[in-house]
């Protein structure tokens, strides 16, 4: 059973801050779903190879030559907060 | 008939033969997006930059067409119908808008979807439902329900749009048109916004499977820019428009017609069944044995890809930035989560969440490397079928369309609802939905076309072979604006 | 105190120097106005998609090679998910469970010997951007030139015993791959950075000590610097009962100690899993074979080799092999001249001097192996004394004339000739009857300073040894 301790963690590491109602429905709708995902446990997968990719590809490459990058303005024109070339953000503490 | 009521291949004809110009095919588009989208809701925006009709241009494919709004397009705004990317103009095309723009093709708009395709009805969008044409109470499916409804109300000549799990051939059933999910590969996701990447494809929901071959010759084709592009030559799609099927092998799957599945579509795909038996096709039941585990599967692994996905959506480049009024734990994590919490809807919020589980410690092994497991279950499912079998017919989806409102509350029953489209994109073969009937509230009913990986031209043989034996696909919808 | 061990482990990454960017066709530069160097797909616009640069992946296992390393036939790249304002995906493509490379070795020198220090495993990732902190502003700005460019990042076994041999692994593992020419090895750069692992235990035990991430150290000097300190810090709290906290400590230069980092972030889960992106890379033996061919002649076989073949001292053949290129240079002249120290003389004394003034390599240096060789025969034969040798070294090299030319042009031939050096001692004595005098009293010594007013005299054209000579007889025949 998913605790809201669990959907508080899981906001934290996916960086979404939750209201308390919020916390309420997503643990139900959340439990809900993982019920029925858990469906999944009555397969025995033990001699099953996992599926990443579905298409037999492999080894796509690029060369190595150079191609034109965006120019400083075409770059940071998509942030409204860009100052003197740079993506600014509030101050980050290390 | 007006010019926005015809399909692209007759206003081909039409442009050939001089008997109209790609200015009047596009003012007629536009005209019908003014008179109905306030009722239908279809586009987000039509497209800033207006074409320029230039007499002089050697164009093969002049029609205007519409795009699902997470298909990158330089230069215009984009936002998957979310509030965090609100004023991003991306600064590419993607590689299809760059296809069609080469033949001429000229972008009218951008079409409503659920949030980030999370979703079957496009309920999910921040900027409100689109409505079914064919019933302006009822969803048009989702989460490509923006061109599907553009498309059925004759608002767009084509569109396209993108499947992860059913969001074309839903929508396309629902709204009464033809759908295709392209082989995943066939299509560059080059410059589509990714929801779960190994799912998605970019495909055509056109008013006829003509249009739909037309416009997968248009798009198709191998990418450098994408390592999952498939290095495959794209045939002419056009060519496979055989009105035969004689001898064709066809599955049904037993597993496909289940409880809780509507009698209506049933009848209805019962019948397209029996019309194709009497053109030759030779049908058989067949057993994809571990179809009741791809909705779980599907959950685990779209989810878990997209909360990877959506990680860039954090206010630092690009899309709206909020900050709370108090801080909580730092400047920087406080910009992330209040901007997250506050651009994100709250099924995008809950895939995002179920995803971080799946992946997170303790879980990953039970939850996503299980689930990659099932995938291959399920794959080899088709792959031993299609061994046999030169196709598989099924409904697209278990009921008609639903009306606003009706599943916004459960979001496991609206999950469920995926459950024939969404087998398809776990073994990435191709598969096609086109309209088999109506519902006694003259609701459109979808019926479903799979065949094995590149086989793209089996499932227009057939879906053309039907379709010129059934009225169909010249049924047009009448909206009173 | 009881007596402790010390177990250090390093991780370090390497920027390899390839065109272009590991996943885009950006161009690979250090040093550029922010924010001109990207492109959709490193700056992870959404929609954007990587492709892997194929000369990354050949470097990245021609360095493994060099490194002893087993190469996996079959890779793949993973997602490594967090959140920080210079990494735009919020997560950073690298590799988790099948990395290019695993289980290789180096030798460091140790005790007058050499020790195996095992190399866990190399792999292959992007790098992030730069966070540029502004106080004034109040913010941080970010540039994301910097990513998106290739990683390697080699992993040690925690096999290292003490800074010492943290440095030593370091000094040897930079010159490793400077022979590969793979990347700049430059930690100023920033194309090569070091992170430490660091625990004590009891001598004895084979449990490991708690152990603490060291982080920020910018040259091996710091890498050492910071051990030591880390080492003292351990063992100053253990032997006072107390415990080491497992945490992440920044290296401070300027106050010469470690700082905890004390951050909230939450023990990382990264929550890898398969980069879907991404198909998964197979080598081939023959791809591996050819990859190994282009492996040139690695340091210590070098080292071995001059030891061998050209029977050099321990210290000259040290020196000669940390430059690659002067080696190579080396062995040139030892085709021409069997006086192989005089020319190893020559080449870590006078021409290493010159490419340090002139900031140049040796091969862009205007003289031939043959032409250096020539140079030290006229120093044998007599022609040039060795001091106007090296004039004769520094013309050339500016000029580019031949030997000969510089020597006609200014008649620099040594003075040999007994009639004219008599003629010179005489007028030497004459003008220094003091110390004439001094000499006669029996200060044999002040003979050195006659011969050098002999050599002031000629410009240094005349032959020391025989002016010596010749002086020295005089005073022993009156």
């Amino acid at each position: 059973m998913l605790s809201k301790e669990e959907v508080r963690y899981i906001a934290g590491l996916s960086r979404i801050h939750l209201q308390e109602n919020e916390v309420e429905y997503l643990t139900r709708n959340l439990a809900g779903i993982l019920d029925y995902i858990d469906h999944l446990k009555k397969l025995d997968v033990s001699q099953v190879p996992p599926t990443s990719h579905v298409l037999p590809i492999k080894n796509v490459y690029r060369r190595d030559k150079v191609k034109p990058s965006f120019s400083v303005q075409d770059a940071v024109k998509i942030s409204p907060h860009a100052y003197k070339g740079f993506f600014k953000v509030p101050q980050v503490i290390e | 008939m007006n010019l926005n009521q015809l399909t692209a291949h007759e206003l081909i004809d039409h442009l050939k033969s001089k008997k109209t110009t790609p200015s009047d095919i596009y003012t007629a588009v536009v005209k019908e997006i003014e008179r109905l989208d306030p009722k239908v809701k279809a586009y987000l925006r039509l497209t800033k930059n207006k074409p320029a009709f230039d007499s002089n241009s050697r164009l093969d494919f002049p029609v205007p067409i519409s795009i699902k709004d997470n298909i990158c397009i330089k230069g215009e705004e984009i936002t998957c119908a979310s509030h965090i990317l609100e004023g991003f103009h991306p600064s590419y095309n993607a590689a299809v808008i760059e296809k069609i723009q080469k033949c001429g093709g000229i972008l009218v708009g951008q079409t409503n979807m659920d949030e980030f395709a999370f979703g079957s009805s496009t309920e999910n969008s921040h900027f409100g439902p689109t409505r079914n044409p064919w019933n302006l109470e009822c969803v048009p499916g989702g989460s490509s329900g923006g061109s599907a409804a553009a498309v059925a109300a004759h608002e767009a000549i084509w569109a396209l749009g993108s499947d992860t799990g059913g969001s074309i051939r839903q929508p396309a059933s629902f709204c009464g048109i033809v759908g295709l999910k392209p082989t995943y590969g066939r299509v560059s996701r080059y410059g589509l916004i990714a929801f779960a990447s190994s799912l998605d494809q970019i495909g055509p929901l056109t008013k006829d499977v003509t249009d739909n071959s037309l416009l997968l010759n248009i798009i198709a084709g191998h990418d450098e820019r994408d390592s999952t592009s498939a290095d495959v030559s794209v045939p002419d799609y056009t060519k496979s428009l055989i009105n035969d099927v004689k001898g064709l092998k066809i599955g049904i799957p037993k597993e496909y017609f289940i409880e809780g599945m509507d009698p209506q579509v049933k009848n209805a795909v019962g019948e397209a069944i029996e019309v194709l038996e009497k053109k030759g096709a030779i049908f058989k039941e067949v057993s994809l044995p571990h179809t009741e585990y791809a909705v779980a599967t599907y959950y685990i692994l779209a989810t878990a890809e997209a909360s990877s996905n959506l990680a860039r959506f954090d206010g630092v480049r690009y899309g709206i930035r909020c900050q709370p009024k108090n801080s909580r734990k730092g400047s920087i994590v406080d910009l992330y989560e209040e901007t997250r919490s506050v651009g994100f809807g709250k099924e995008a919020k809950r895939r995002i969440m179920l995803g971080t589980y799946a992946l997170s410690s303790g879980y990953y092994e039970a939850y996503y490397v299980r689930a990659q497991k099932v995938r291959t279950l399920i794959k080899n499912d088709f792959d031993s079928v299609f061994k046999e079998f030169d196709a598989i017919v099924t409904p697209t989806s278990p009921t008609t369309a639903f009306r606003i409102g009706e599943k916004a509350e459960d979001p496991l029953a609206m999950y469920l609802s995926d459950i024939y489209t969404i087998s398809a994109n776990l073994a990435g073969i191709p598969a096609i939905s086109l309209p088999c009937g109506f519902s006694k509230n003259g609701l459109p009913i979808g019926l479903q076309i799979l065949a094995k990986p590149f086989a793209e031209e089996m499932l227009f043989r057939i879906a053309y072979s039907y379709e010129q034996s059934t009225p169909w696909h010249t049924k047009r919808v009448s909206i009173n604006a | 105190m009881p007596e402790f061990e010390t177990v250090i482990g390093l991780e370090v990454h390497l920027q390899l120097s390839t065109e272009t960017k590991i996943f885009c066709g950006c161009a690979n530069l250090f040093g550029r106005e922010p924010n001109t160097l990207t492109c959709p797909v490193c700056l992870g616009l959404p929609g954007s998609l990587p492709v892997l640069n194929k000369k990354a992946l050949m470097y990245a296992i021609k360095a493994a090679l060099a490194l002893n390393c087993q190469i996996n036939s079959y890779i793949k790249f993973d997602r490594k998910n967090y959140y920080y304002p210079d990494l735009p995906k919020g997560y950073q493509i690298s590799q988790h469970d099948l990395p290019v490379a695993h289980d290789g070795w180096v030798m460091i020198p140790a005790s007058g010997s050499f020790k195996k220090i095992n190399i866990k495993r190399a792999h292959l990732e992007e790098d992030a951007g730069k966070l540029i902190h502004d106080t004034f502003l109040n913010c941080s700005l970010v540039d994301y030139n910097r990513t998106g460019t290739p990683l390697m990042e080699i992993v040690s076994e925690p096999d290292l015993r003490s800074p010492q041999e943290a440095y030593d692994y370091l000094t040897t593992l930079k010159l490793i791959l400077q022979y590969l020419d793979v990347s700049d090895c430059d930690m100023e750069k920033g194309s090569l950075r070091c992170d430490a692992n660091i625990s004590i235990r009891e001598k004895g035990d084979l449990r490991l000590g708690t152990k603490t991430e060291l982080k920020n150290m910018n040259s091996f000097r710091a890498v050492k610097a910071a051990l030591e300190f880390e080492e003292i810090r351990h063992q100053k709290l253990l032997s006072s009962g107390q415990k080491i906290i497992q945490e992440t400590r920044l290296w401070n230069d300027e106050k010469a100690m470690t700082i905890s980092m004390r951050s909230k972030e939450d023990a990382h889960d990264y929550r890898y899993f398969p980069e879907p992106d991404l198909v998964p890379f197979t080598i081939d033996e023959a791809a591996l074979q050819e990859i190994k061919r282009s492996v040139p002649e690695l340091p210590r076989e070098k080292f071995e080799r001059f030891l061998k073949e050209y029977k050099l001292a321990e210290y000259d053949a040290q020196i000669l092999i940390q430059n690659q290129e002067l080696a190579g240079f080396f062995e040139q002249c030892a085709a021409f001249s069997v006086e192989t120290k005089k020319v190893c003389n020559w080449l870590i004394g006078p021409i290493q001097q010159e490419l340090n003034s002139r900031g140049a390599k040796i091969n862009s240096l205007q003289i031939q192996p043959q032409e250096l060789c020539d140079l030290i025969k006229k120093i044998e034969d007599g022609v040039l004394s060795n001091l106007v040798a090296k004039d004769v070294l520094k013309i050339k090299l500016d000029t580019g004339k031949t030997i000969d030319a510089i020597i006609r042009e200014r008649g620099l031939t040594q003075i040999c000739d007994d009639g004219t050096l008599e003629n010179l001692i005489e007028e030497i004595l004459n003008e220094n009857t003091q110390v004439v005098e001094q000499i006669k009293q029996g200060k044999e010594s002040a003979m050195g300073f006659l011969v050098g007013q002999a050599m002031k005299k000629t410009q240094g054209k005349a032959n020391p040894k025989k002016i010596k000579e010749l002086i020295t007889r005089r005073f022993h025949n009156a």
